[in-house]
């Protein structure tokens, strides 16, 4: 018998306040396929961002329930969402957010260290994903000896590296170029596909929103499927 | 790991940020080791020092089981000693008397190792050798003396020559006849025949102790009492371990003001460890809270910016360690062994490392650095990760009140603590009181950086420069109070010593002006068991030129067996009008009828409790002789405890009439140089060579550099706070300014000049260095009164008035703006010398 997968993501009847009081959303529904790729778009300050913090578990809803590859963020207490967000899911930040000091290697390699890998498996692993993202063999560079658009590839490289079930993306061009964001995003999905993870990808960006699976426009009354 | 900190992820954040900054970890590491350092040297000079002292203290005592000592330099009856001999358990008795001594042919006020100062035992080798055999020779006769190789060196003499030595106001001529093998290297001894000792230096039917040998299954508990109870009131029982005790206490306050003192430097340096890792800390937040939505958990991330303070700990405490050898062994061949305190005498103690104390003080400097981290690893931990991730950390809100809570809470412990009593005779509370007060100023610095510059940041007109830098002061005060703390906590310390010291050389100084009224004084050197008997006061007080004299007779007195003896002073003291030669401290009680009253120093009050209209016993003429306490007055010279007493009272309770001192006026016109020699002529021979004369300015200037000298050490560890809380100001001022590269190119994109943010890092540096100082000033006065109240009457049992040291203080507020402003405008300079890109990744 055929056993079906969860979804990797599942959100049913979000609401949310900012700390004024004002509603960000409200009966907020979402479920993303283990490997389908969705775009959220909508205004600056509408709560995409807060959207992401909430599905991480770094920040707590004020109606609704959230599950990450069938596990329920509900209940859950900062050390034990710290640990589901190490395990399940990835990051890719607009700013990047690469250590300095780190090399790149050691950057990728974060995720699998934190989670008491050994160092040398997870370097190896991390020079793997490297080459995979276009840079084999820079593992041993530092973040100060590259550029813009390679540091984002090293971020995509790191939220793949423990191949999580989601990774979230919160405004991956925004710092780039119009060509480098192309190829960026193409890479992030390509990668993404072929590890098997979902990804919600925040963005301003119809370019980016163009490779997703889905387009959502996010609105005070929900998600709602963007109109051509 | 423990806590669940991934031992690779910790390993790589701390060495990453090590590599890419290291000027701020060799810094930090160095306040660490210095502190380290400055407290291991210490400890380790007092404890070579203090087992020097020890092993002298075994050479003259022989080893034995149990003493009898004489409560006064008189010495007790000989009819003790077979008495005590009779007593069930003692295998083996030896009597002995025991003189302080100088060589005739060397001046009494030189000075070294050359002195020629020994102590003078006489014993009966016979039963010596059966109870302190150390203390037997090569046999001599009755005219021949065994040496010990440091009395030789004092001396000046070689075995088989001829020395004079001159005891209880007697001299006599000896042959040394060998060296005594048994003493220290470093305790001069000089060992006759008791039947010698007793005839040729007054001596007869006296003796100073008994030495016992316990028998083999004695109950020593049994022996003791029986022994106490068939003692006469002038004499004590003492043992090894009392005598120990009696070593320690000498110089034990001294030692450990010391050590407190290195512990300020380490706290000091504690501070700038706070600095370097709070500012690590905000510079580091959206790092952190990459971590944190990584994956690393809330208690992980806090356990490893500990972990970043405790190593910082362990590379300074390990160069502290060091550090703190090398200094030990400078301090020993300059200072000596008491580091210029006086308490051991010239002996030169042997320094060697000593891994237990080595642990503790690394241990220590661990601990500081770990607790000094424990403020910036919790803001770390506790913040919110999505929030961190996108600010700089510096988002603070200028509306948001500073808490006041926690400092006052803190201030408020630490006067509490400095009402308590101390503990095992050491203001320890006090120093806690000193260390609470310290964190509550520093605590309460960003509401007290917005309550002074409140004022200032609303008014209108004043330069861009200016208004810039306060409005940056007065709405991120956390950060202003991260630059504060090493100002405050080195501007505090060092303020509370220079008070307490200014008011204790001004109190000394006071002091010796009172009780030296007199035009000479002379003290007659080693004339504590005789002196100027009433035929020489009559010849003394005859000598032409003379308007009036008063003598003083000075008897060590040993009230207890495990603390140093106390001296009684019988002088002219009207009791009506005690006041007139003794500098009284509180009110005199009456005296009722028919007692003999005494005043007692402050000492004698904190140690026995003697406080006015008590009643106290002394043993003096053989006699336990109860008097009544009318009054206390101040003494600076005998931290142990003095006696005032009425001349006459002294003669009727005791019978001695000779005198040790006098205080002498000269007659209108007659200058000290015309009496002294005179003087010197009516002396009696025999004591003419003991003669000491004084001039009161001389004393005053022997005393008072003698104050210097003792404190020098302390001047030294004061500096060295001070300096490690200056590279403290340097270091945060330097990292913050760095870290605020994109502020300082915003400010250059709308228009504001390079020169004009010069002008406002360095109005930024002196408005912190005003209020760092004023309220490092303004907390250091509040320490000073713990010093002066608590810790000083706590440790040495005197007490003294405040002085404020105003020209100091208008100098030190000078110097620390114009170096924080002159630091702050460097460390700018540098900032906005090279492109953002640069500035960003640069170290200072």
């Amino acid at each position: 018998m055929l056993v079906p997968l969860s979804p990797a993501l599942s959100v049913t009847g979000l609401a949310k306040a900012v700390p004024g009081g004002r509603l960000l959303f409200q009966g907020l529904d979402l479920a993303v396929a283990p490997g389908e790729i969705i775009a959220i778009m909508g205004e600056s300050g509408i709560g995409k961002s807060t959207l992401l913090n909430l599905i991480a578990g770094l920040d707590r809803p004020d109606a609704g329930t959230i599950a990450i590859a069938g596990d329920a963020l509900a209940g859950l207490d900062d050390d034990a969402a710290t640990r589901l967000r190490r395990d399940r899911l990835g990051f890719v930040f607009q700013a990047f957010h690469i250590l300095p000091h780190l090399t790149l290697a050691q950057n990728i390699a974060l995720p699998l260290v934190l989670a008491h890998k050994p160092a040398g498996d997870a370097l190896t692993a991390a020079e793997a994903v490297l080459a995979k993202v276009g840079l084999p063999g820079r593992g041993g560079d530092y973040p100060a000896q590259v550029s813009g658009g390679e540091l984002q590839r090293i971020a995509i490289a790191r939220a793949l590296v423990h191949r999580p079930a989601l990774i979230l993306a919160d405004e991956p061009t925004g710092n780039l170029d119009p060509d480098t964001a192309d190829r960026i995003l193409a890479l992030l999905l390509a990668e993404a596909r072929a590890s098997g993870a979902a990804a919600v990808i925040v963005t301003h960006s119809d370019r980016a929103a163009a490779i997703a699976d889905r387009v959502l426009v996010l609105t005070a009354a929900g998600l709602v499927p963007r109109t051509a | 790991m423990t806590a669940g900190v991934p031992v690779t992820a910790a390993r790589w954040m701390l060495f990453g940020e090590w590599r890419a900054h290291p000027a701020r970890v060799v810094t930090a590491a160095l306040a660490i080791a210095i502190g380290v350092a400055l407290g291991f040297a210490v400890h380790l000079v007092n404890a070579s020092a203090l087992a020097s002292f020890d092993r002298a203290l075994s050479s003259v005592n022989g080893a034995a089981d149990l003493q009898v000592r004489a409560a006064t330099p008189t010495g007790f009856a000989e009819r003790l000693y077979p008495r005590i001999a009779r007593v069930p358990g003692v295998a083996g008795i030896s009597p002995v008397v025991e003189l302080p001594a100088r060589a005739a042919h060397i001046a009494p006020d030189a000075t070294g190792p050359g002195r020629g100062r020994v102590t003078l035992i006489g014993l009966d080798p016979l039963r010596a050798a059966a109870v302190t055999p150390s203390l037997i020779g090569p046999p001599g006769g009755e005219d021949s003396v065994l040496l010990s190789r440091a009395a030789l060196a004092a001396l000046g003499r070689r075995p088989r020559q001829s020395v004079t030595l001159v005891a209880a106001g007697r001299s006599h001529a000896f042959t040394i006849a060998g060296v005594l093998s048994g003493a220290g290297d470093d305790q001069a001894i000089a060992v006759i025949d008791i039947a010698a000792a007793q005839w040729r230096f007054g001596q007869l039917g006296r003796l100073q102790r008994l030495d016992i040998r316990l028998g083999a299954g004695a109950d020593p508990a049994a022996v003791r009492r029986a022994i106490t109870a068939a003692l006469p009131a002038d004499a004590i029982l003492t043992t090894p371990d009392a005598d120990a005790q009696r070593t320690d206490s000498l110089s034990r306050a001294y030692r450990v003001n010391l050590e407190m003192l290195a512990m300020v430097a380490l706290l000091t340096g504690g501070f700038l460890v706070y600095s370097a890792q709070s500012l690590s800390v905000a510079r580091r937040g959206p790092q952190f809270a990459l971590l944190r939505v990584l994956g690393l958990p809330r208690r992980a991330l806090l356990v490893q910016i500990l972990v970043e303070g405790a190593a910082l700990g362990l590379v300074g405490s390990l160069l502290g360690i060091a550090l703190g050898q090398a200094l030990a062994d400078l301090a020993v061949t300059r200072l000596g062994g008491d580091l210029g305190g006086g308490y051991f005498g010239a002996a030169t103690p042997q320094l060697a490392f000593a891994p237990g104390p080595a642990a503790v003080f690394a241990g220590i400097g661990i601990i500081v650095a770990m607790v000094s981290s424990l403020v910036p690893a919790r803001a770390a931990a506790a913040a919110a990760p999505a929030v961190a991730l996108k600010t700089s950390g510096d988002l603070g809100d200028p509306r948001r009140a500073a808490r006041l809570w926690p400092g006052l809470a803190l201030l408020s412990t630490g006067g509490l603590a400095a009402l308590a009593p101390p503990i095992a005779g050491l203001p320890l509370l006090g120093y806690a009181a000193m260390a609470l007060l310290l964190a509550g100023g520093v605590a309460i610095m960003p509401a007290l950086v917005r309550l002074l510059l409140g004022p200032l940041h609303r008014l209108p007109g004043l330069p861009p420069a200016i208004d810039l830098a306060l409005k940056r002061l007065w709405g991120a005060p956390q950060q202003a109070a991260v630059a504060l703390c090493g100002i405050v906590a080195s501007t505090s310390l060092m303020v509370a010593m220079a008070v307490m010291v200014a008011s204790f050389r001004g109190s000394v100084d006071d002091w010796l002006v009172a009780i030296l009224p007199s035009d000479i004084y002379l003290h007659l050197e080693g004339a504590e068991g005789g002196g100027l008997d009433p035929a020489a006061q009559a010849r003394l007080a005859a000598t032409p030129g003379i308007a009036s004299i008063a003598f003083v007779r000075q008897v060590p007195l040993r009230l207890s067996a495990d603390r140093p003896a106390v001296q009684l002073t019988a002088q002219p003291i009207d009791p009506a009008a005690p006041g007139r030669r003794l500098l009284l401290v509180g009110p005199s009680v009456p005296v009722p009828a028919g007692a003999t009253a005494v005043w007692v120093s402050e000492a004698m009050v904190w140690l026995y409790d003697a406080r006015p209209g008590t009643r106290l016993v002394l043993p003096i003429g053989g006699r336990a002789q109860p008097v009544f306490v009318a009054g206390v007055w101040r003494d600076y010279a005998r931290q142990f405890g003095a006696i005032a007493i009425a001349d006459s009272d002294y003669v009727r309770l005791t019978g001695d009439a000779g005198k040790s001192e006098a205080a002498i006026d000269a007659r209108p016109g007659i200058g000290a140089d015309r009496l002294i020699p005179a003087l010197r002529r009516a002396l009696p021979p025999g004591l003419a060579g003991q003669a000491l004369f004084g001039q009161p300015r001389q004393l005053r200037t022997m005393a008072l550099s003698i104050f210097d000298r003792s404190f020098a050490i302390t001047y030294a560890l004061e500096a060295i706070a001070i300096i490690i809380g200056l590279v403290g100001v340097a270091a945060t001022f330097s990292a913050q300014t760095l870290a605020r590269t994109r502020e300082f190119g915003m400010l250059r994109h709308i228009g504001v000049r390079r020169r004009q943010i010069g002008a406002m890092l360095a109005a930024e540096g002196a408005l912190l260095g005003l209020v760092g100082g004023v309220a490092g000033l303004a907390l250091g006065v509040v320490m000073s009164q713990v010093l002066i109240h608590v810790v000083n009457p706590q440790s040495f049992h005197w007490t003294m008035d405040t002085r404020l040291p105003w020209g100091l203080f208008a100098a030190l507020l000078t110097a620390l703006v114009a170096a924080a402003a002159g630091t702050a405008l460097l460390a700018g300079r540098r900032a906005l010398s090279g492109d953002a890109v640069r500035a960003v990744r640069e170290d200072w």
